[in-house]
């Protein structure tokens, strides 16, 4: 079952085509690679599944239990409608404890409303009590709940790109998208992180799309990977055939 | 965590403990009229210090027309008391409500707005509506507004500045308060966490508005007399003082703030403009040495700047 | 009849718009150097005046050289300033930065009336009270206006030549666009800086003598308005646009003296807040400046 549609898509900044005809599909369930070199679209990209951009031109169908176009896409209600994120340069809430990051990754979520806030009715204790309990586990999962007071910006870098992971997880997303998750991480830390992916889907049911670099992390666990150059879709296939296909050699070497 | 606890049940029993007492002290002519203006005084700064500390502290939107709002509520209220005759509860609805709408109004246009460019469009609006007030001949032009009668008084005053704190803090230490934090520290990742960044940015200038607008109510109805001169710039810049005086995003702060700059002021109060050249110096300070303010938390930052220069070995 | 109501409104309003193109400048510069929206500006413009007073008023100083010295004063104390409240807060937030900003010209306006009391000062008639008559019409230019649409031209022509021909003016340009590069490449950023300050506050300077010469009275808290008007005026135009400033001024002049002809003078001053507002809603880069989109 396909999970999400993109047809099409264009994206143009004044003069600049960052993105043309892209089209492809996705379907439940799998790990999707989007790799290429830097500067071919691929954030870009990402920012258009997610509301940050709308496209020039083309669509982009999320097939939820609604059909989602690009026409309705707003930032903030991707992740109501089911679609999460983290960001190439880690975006947490720097000067908020881990705890309430993760929260803020529930806020979709929560909808008490102003005045059970303003005036504490038991809606709001019901609601928070949820809300921390939910935020426990998801801590318990990723190893930090001892961590849960710190200051995000306190946290090493490794710990921080698992704390955004915990966030985006916590809006409950069908569709998770990590842009380049292992950025910065060594061996030993990549393969963690490649079980951990393989973990959440499975436990989550998640579908996820995820940019990135580090070859082996991307050949292990996606089924599929698209790749990118210029703007451009150049190949798409499992990962044996993305290994020995020559645009894509091509495009990371350079021609003969 | 349910609403009758211990600790809010203490917190009701000295809330009111409080005032019995000072209303004790009144009845018997121990606190005389000379301290309860500066109760008053501090009271008005108080509510404003904690409603802009939502915007500016809270948010991050750095607001500098606050003082238009209070202008607006104080005008409300004057007109309902004075000109239309309505008891003093009516002035105060009246103050929030056409704050409240102010806020609406300049929350909108400036929703695209940041850091610097905002600063100057509420100051903007600050003038304008100002400015407004100045050449209005109903609520009196430049000679501003006399004959309001004097409801203020220890109740009122107390319990809307008890009231506001309630409020706001409990806002504040929920999910709003939590998104409203998530704004203040990065705007795009809030928003694709699904924070509804417009709703919330009109929100707290709404309820910023509507809590200055009470105090300049409560300002006008002790006063007797107003004037569009007092609520300009100058008047937005001392509430700001107060703020980050107390740390920004602190509410205990802007209390703790606005009691402290309130009787520091009252000791300046025969040299104008010597106090302003001492705000002027403690701002500085704070700024270089605190930004924190004395109740911040450590190294609170409100719009990280980024570049190279800032982990560089190049001394200051 | 309304011809020559209009060319002297029009006089009047360029007039004006150099004050306000002066002082923009100085904010343009050092808002394009360090991102700082300089709030003690416009008290510079006010101590320049002032400085100008004092020379002509007790050390009986003609105008060319009251003109002089003011604007050296002015920009050693804009150094200064720079130096000492400003560098601090260099790496600090954006709003730390304004803040501080704010302290200092507080302080400055207060200082100001504190010493010197808040009452208007008037300057001396140093100028001869010559007029022209604009085609034989009744609308004039005064000699007072003439020379400050010339001063300003000067100015502005020198200004040119240091951005576009000398060292220090290429060592403006470049940190402007990419401080940390530019450091890279040897420059030396603190005196670049300074620099700025240093002609942004002569310019400022410039305009408070000008005005004490055009207007003849000044107090503590002149610059308040004039600063703010000019800042509306360097948004108009682009901020960190040279040309944008000078634009700016000229259009916020203008507009605001033939506004307050045709019979809003009530409302002159919330002219420049208006347009300001409106600029930043439908193009916050000003009408010449440029479009920076913020990389997610």
């Amino acid at each position: 079952m396909d999970v999400l549609t993109v047809n099409n898509l264009c994206k143009s900044f004044g003069g600049v085509k960052a993105i043309s005809n892209i089209s492809m599909s996705i379907e439940e369930g799998e790990i999707v690679g989007v790799i290429g070199p830097n500067g071919a679209g691929k954030t870009t990209f990402f920012n258009l599944l997610t509301g940050i951009y709308s496209p020039s031109s083309g669509d982009i169908t999320y097939n939820f239990k609604k059909e989602i176009s690009s026409r309705d896409f707003k930032p903030f209600k991707m992740p109501k409608y089911g679609v999460s994120r983290t960001f190439q340069n880690i975006r947490l809430f720097k000067n908020m404890s881990v705890l309430d990051n993760i929260l803020i990754g529930y806020h979709c979520n929560l909808n008490y409303g102003i005045l059970p806030s303003l005036f504490r009715l038991p809606s709001f204790y019901r609601n928070e009590e949820e809300a921390y309990e939910k935020a426990v586990e998801l801590l318990k999962i990723f190893n930090i709940y001892d961590k849960k007071d710190e200051l995000a910006k306190n946290l090493p870098y490794g710990e921080q790109r698992k704390v955004e992971i915990a966030r985006a997880l916590a809006a409950k997303p069908k569709v998770l998208l990590l842009d380049e998750p292992a950025a910065g991480m060594n061996t030993n830390e990549t393969k963690e992180l490649t079980k951990l992916i393989n973990w959440i889907k499975d436990e989550f049911s998640l579908t996820i799309i995820l940019i990135e670099h580090d070859m082996s992390l991307v050949m292990e666990i996606c089924n599929k990977i698209f790749v990118f150059d210029y703007g451009t879709l150049i190949a798409d296939g499992t990962p044996q055939e993305i290994q020995t296909n020559p645009q894509v050699i091509k495009a990371y070497l350079g021609g003969e | 965590m349910k609403f009758l606890n211990k600790k809010n049940i203490f917190n009701l029993i000295l809330i009111l403990s409080i005032y019995f007492i000072v209303e004790f002290l009144i009845n018997r002519g121990i606190i005389d009229s000379y301290i309860i203006l500066n109760i008053v005084v501090i009271g008005v700064n108080i509510i404003l210090a904690v409603s802009l500390n939502l915007i500016t502290g809270i948010t991050g939107q750095f607001s500098l027309g606050h003082a238009a709002f209070m202008s607006i509520g104080a005008y409300a209220s004057a007109i309902m008391t004075a000109k239309l005759g309505q008891p003093f509860i009516v002035g105060i609805i009246a103050a929030a409500l056409s704050a409240s709408l102010a806020g609406i109004i300049i929350g909108i246009p400036t929703l695209r707005l940041k850091g610097d460019y905002l600063a100057i469009a509420t100051l903007g609006f600050g003038e304008i509506i100002k400015i407004i007030g100045l050449n209005n001949d109903y609520i009196g032009g430049a000679t501003g507004l006399n004959d309001i009668p004097q409801y203020t008084n220890w109740t009122w005053i107390y319990f809307c500045v008890v009231i506001t704190i309630i409020i706001i803090n409990n806002f504040i230490k929920s999910y709003n308060g939590r998104a409203c934090i998530s704004i203040r520290e990065d705007e795009i990742a809030s928003e694709t966490m699904g924070v509804n960044t417009t709703y919330y940015k009109i929100l707290v200038f709404t309820m910023g508005a509507f809590f200055a607008g009470i105090a300049g109510a409560l300002y006008a109805n002790y006063f007797y007399f107003i004037r569009p001169d007092s609520f300009g710039f100058m008047k937005s810049i001392d509430i700001l003082v107060i703020v980050v005086f107390g740390g920004i995003g602190s509410v205990l702060g802007s209390v703790v703030g606005a009691v402290m700059l309130s009787i520091i002021s009252v000791f300046l109060q025969n040299i104008p403009e010597l106090r302003m050249v001492v705000y002027s110096v403690i701002l500085f300070l704070i700024m270089v040495y605190r930004p924190q303010g004395l109740i911040g938390k450590n190294n609170l930052r409100l719009f990280k700047k980024r570049g190279v220069l800032n982990g560089c070995a190049h001394s200051k | 009849m309304i011809l020559e109501q209009i060319i002297q409104q029009v006089i009047n309003g360029i007039s004006l718009g150099s004050i306000y193109a002066l002082i923009a400048l100085g904010y343009t510069m050092v808002y394009g150097i360090i991102n700082l929206i300089n709030f003690a500006h416009g008290d510079i413009y006010m101590i320049g005046a002032y400085i100008g007073f004092a020379l002509t008023t007790f050390f009986k100083l003609n105008f060319l050289s009251s003109l002089i010295i003011s604007m050296l004063l002015c920009s050693i104390l804009g150094v200064l300033i720079e130096k000492v409240a400003y560098k601090p807060v260099r790496n600090s937030t954006r709003i730390a930065a304004l803040i501080t900003a704010i302290s200092v010209s507080l302080f400055l306006e207060y200082g100001m009336m504190y010493f010197v009391k808040p009452e208007t000062r008037t300057f001396p008639e140093l100028l001869p009270d010559k007029q022209i008559h604009i085609f034989n019409t009744n609308a004039v230019l005064d000699f007072k206006n003439l020379s400050i649409i010339v001063i300003t031209i000067s100015l502005m022509l020198i200004l040119q030549y240091v951005i576009y021909k000398t060292k220090i003016g290429k060592a403006m340009r470049a940190v402007s666009l990419d401080s940390d590069a530019a450091q890279l490449m040897g420059i030396n950023i603190d005196k670049t800086i300074s620099s700025t300050f240093a002609i942004g506050s002569a310019l400022a300077g410039a305009a408070g003598v000008l005005v004490g010469v055009y207007y003849n009275s000044i107090n503590p808290l002149m610059g308040v308005l004039p600063g703010l008007k000019a800042f509306v005026a360097a948004v108009i135009g682009g901020i960190g646009v040279i040309p944008g400033a000078v634009f700016g001024g000229f259009f916020l002049g203008i507009t605001e003296t033939v506004i307050s002809a045709a019979g809003g003078s009530l409302y002159k001053d919330a002219v420049a807040f208006a347009i300001l507002i409106i600029v930043l809603l439908v193009r916050p880069n000003g009408l010449l400046g440029k479009n920076i989109k913020e990389k997610v």
